[in-house]
């Protein structure tokens, strides 16, 4: 498109620039807005007196003597036990992940090796499972969990997201594996090789920026999921999302908003570097099935 | 976030392929794993919505004393737990759950047709069922939030694609932020900054010249509010593909047209959106399938005194104090009969994508 942009109009470029700007205000400034606010008090933060006050922290310095107090993040993390939640969500995430690729990474090869007809019908019933609401399938899971004492405990959650998260990690890795060329599991095969040393020699050790790319978007589920998580956890075991919505229910009436607003923001951080390290193949996973299709 | 081009399946002369026995081992931890936590649970829950769970068997004994008679009613323990050990299930309740007053509302939505006197006031009347509010808010919010972002995204992956290389990565940094979040967190801090109290509601009532001006209090505003959130959150996925698209756009038709003296808005419109036309197909049947089961914002703008979704009554439903389990299954079943209509088309275009390469 560069041949365009010589010739561009500037009328043209004044309107892309400003709409740029106000995209970029809209997208990034109610993050900075609420980082930003999160070491302020409640007063500042939500302020009826002078908006201005969220910005200089005017209460905030009246109270602790200057203009930021990191008593909202005291508040979540050692009053409210966010340290816990944070903690289960790491443990969900890392099992998921792991769990989930493994899982995949062996059915995607399967998919992606076998010519058989049924491979388009087990996509497709991937495609159908994943177009299921999670929120929907929680009430058959609730009665058996019940039953047999399975609900409340990580990893009841961990493998209800393994298996949700299947549909997504069976695409993603079929079509990747498909790039892989099948002459180097096919001589491997004519070498002697079963198909599963095939895949042990030849395919783990260059599968890795596909599985890499797909479980960033497995951790992605794990992380952002609220639905099951809200549902078959005890309060105990609850990961940062839901323990985020507890908050909302307390903390209004209890005045303590501001630690559901750090709560917010460091739910947030690890997102913000995720992106920042693997933004190429977030966008090359979230791009990958639209392109070529 | 998800692939759903058609499946290329390995063409048959390309190899012997994995043999049946193998395939099997390989697939075996992965389709265990769907068939107990996805297939079952579904079946589970198509059960549970014919069923209902027991009353108590309730047996009336009469207490005769010196001063007459009393009867009262005592629950029959024994009874209740053979009945429940024998039908496990509960009661056989066939439709019943999904015509109630809590769903389908068949004798309400009769009722107030025959008593109505205009459409506005059965409108009005059917907006107070709880599933058809639902189903009004959700249905509004699926194809108003949809086309929006697909023309967002598209405006800004068209300036951002002019922008220099530098600032490109910066902006779709940037830009991944809003999807990225969990919906609950993203709510929460656009519902924070709408408080009454907070910078944009702030603004807002001083645009409106009304300081008691209040989003919580206002239905059109919740729902708007609610709209410009799925709008935000959604349109960077809209984005981040069309701007793939974009990097595509043949070269040489776009320069015959510009020699042939189309002007820009002609080349956009005649060359750029028929090359992006296929992304723009995907995009929108992913995003009314996602959108339809919008569920965080409504927790996260505690916005359900004015707008509910289907999601959201099924949430409530079972996070209550009474886990309302068949009233959640069944709503389940209309929401994933809702999905799979929604489905259709995507399945039709992945089986002639199919049947074209075989």
């Amino acid at each position: 498109m560069s041949a365009i942009d010589r010739r561009k109009p500037v009328s043209l470029k004044v309107a892309s620039t400003i709409f740029i700007v106000v995209w970029f205000i809209v997208a990034a400034f109610p993050f900075f807005w609420t980082l930003w606010g999160s070491f302020k008090v409640e007063l500042d933060f939500f302020s009826i007196a002078d908006w201005t006050n969220a910005i200089t922290g005017k209460l905030t310095d009246e109270i602790y003597g200057r203009p930021f107090t990191g008593a909202g993040y005291y508040g979540a993390w050692v009053q409210e036990d966010f340290w816990r939640a944070a903690l289960n969500t790491g443990i969900v995430c890392f099992f998921v992940v792991c769990t989930s690729l493994t899982i995949g990474t062996l059915g995607g090869y399967a998919l992606s090796r076998s010519g058989h007809n049924y491979v388009f019908w087990l996509l497709i019933a991937a495609l159908i499972f994943r177009a299921m609401p999670p929120i929907t399938l929680v009430s058959g899971y609730l009665p058996p969990f019940f039953a047999w004492n399975l609900w409340g405990y990580l990893p009841t959650a961990i493998i209800v997201l393994v298996a949700i998260n299947q549909p997504f990690t069976l695409w993603m890795l079929h079509s990747f594996f498909q790039k892989i060329p099948i002459d180097l599991d096919e001589s491997a095969k004519v070498d002697g090789c079963t198909q599963f040393q095939a895949f042990r020699h030849v395919i783990i050790p260059v599968m890795w920026p596909g599985v890499i790319t797909t479980g960033l978007f497995s951790f992605l589920l794990a992380y952002n999921d609220f639905a099951v998580t809200t549902m078959l956890l005890n309060e105990q075991n609850r990961t940062m999302v839901p323990k985020i919505a507890a908050f909302l229910g307390t903390t209004y009436t209890e005045g303590n908003v501001m630690f559901a607003v750090a709560a917010v923001v460091s739910a947030i951080v690890p997102l913000f570097l995720l992106v920042m390290l693997f933004q190429r193949q977030i966008v090359s996973g979230l791009t990958a099935g639209a392109v070529k299709g | 976030m998800r692939p759903w081009g058609a499946p290329h399946t390995q063409s048959q002369n390309s190899g012997p392929g994995m043999k049946h026995r193998t395939f099997f081992w390989f697939f075996l931890p992965t389709a265990l794993a769907m068939l107990i936590f996805i297939a079952a649970p579904i079946v589970s829950v198509v059960l549970q919505s014919l069923f209902v769970p027991h009353e108590a068997v309730l047996v009336e004994t009469e207490n005769c004393g010196p001063f007459g008679c009393t009867t009262s009613v005592v629950i029959d323990q024994e009874a209740t737990e053979d009945l429940r050990a024998e039908q496990p299930l509960g009661r056989f309740a066939g439709l019943e759950i999904y015509l109630d007053r809590g769903h389908l509302a068949t004798a309400e939505v009769a009722n107030a047709w025959t008593s109505s006197s205009s459409i506005g006031e059965f409108m009005s009347a059917i907006g107070d069922l709880p599933f058809y509010r639902a189903m009004s808010f959700t249905l509004t919010y699926t194809f108003v939030v949809t086309p929006l972002l697909i023309a967002l995204g598209f405006v800004i992956a068209l300036a951002v694609n002019s922008l220099s290389q530098r600032i490109k990565g910066l902006m779709i940094f940037f830009s991944l932020l809003p999807m990225i979040v969990n919906p609950l967190v993203g709510s929460l801090i656009l519902f924070w900054m709408i408080d009454s109290r907070g910078v944009i509601g702030e603004l807002i009532q001083y645009l409106a010249g009304d300081p008691s001006l209040s989003l919580k209090a206002s239905t059109p505003l919740m729902w708007i509010a609610v709209i410009v959130y799925g709008v935000w959150h959604s349109a960077p996925f809209a984005f981040v593909v069309f701007y793939a698209g974009l990097q595509t756009v043949p070269q040489d038709t776009l320069e015959s047209a510009r020699i042939d003296g189309a002007t820009r808005w002609q080349q956009t419109r005649y060359v750029v959106i028929p090359h992006l036309m296929p992304l723009v197909t995907f995009v929108a049947l992913i995003q009314l399938m996602d959108n339809f089961r919008v569920f965080e914002p409504i927790v996260g703008f505690n916005a359900s005194a004015h707008a509910t979704s289907l999601s959201w009554i099924i949430y409530n439903d079972l996070g209550g104090e009474t886990n309302q389990l068949s009233a959640a299954a069944t709503t389940s079943v209309l929401t994933i009969i809702g999905v799979a209509i929604l489905l259709s088309p995507v399945l039709v275009r992945t089986w002639r994508d199919y049947r074209g390469k075989a």
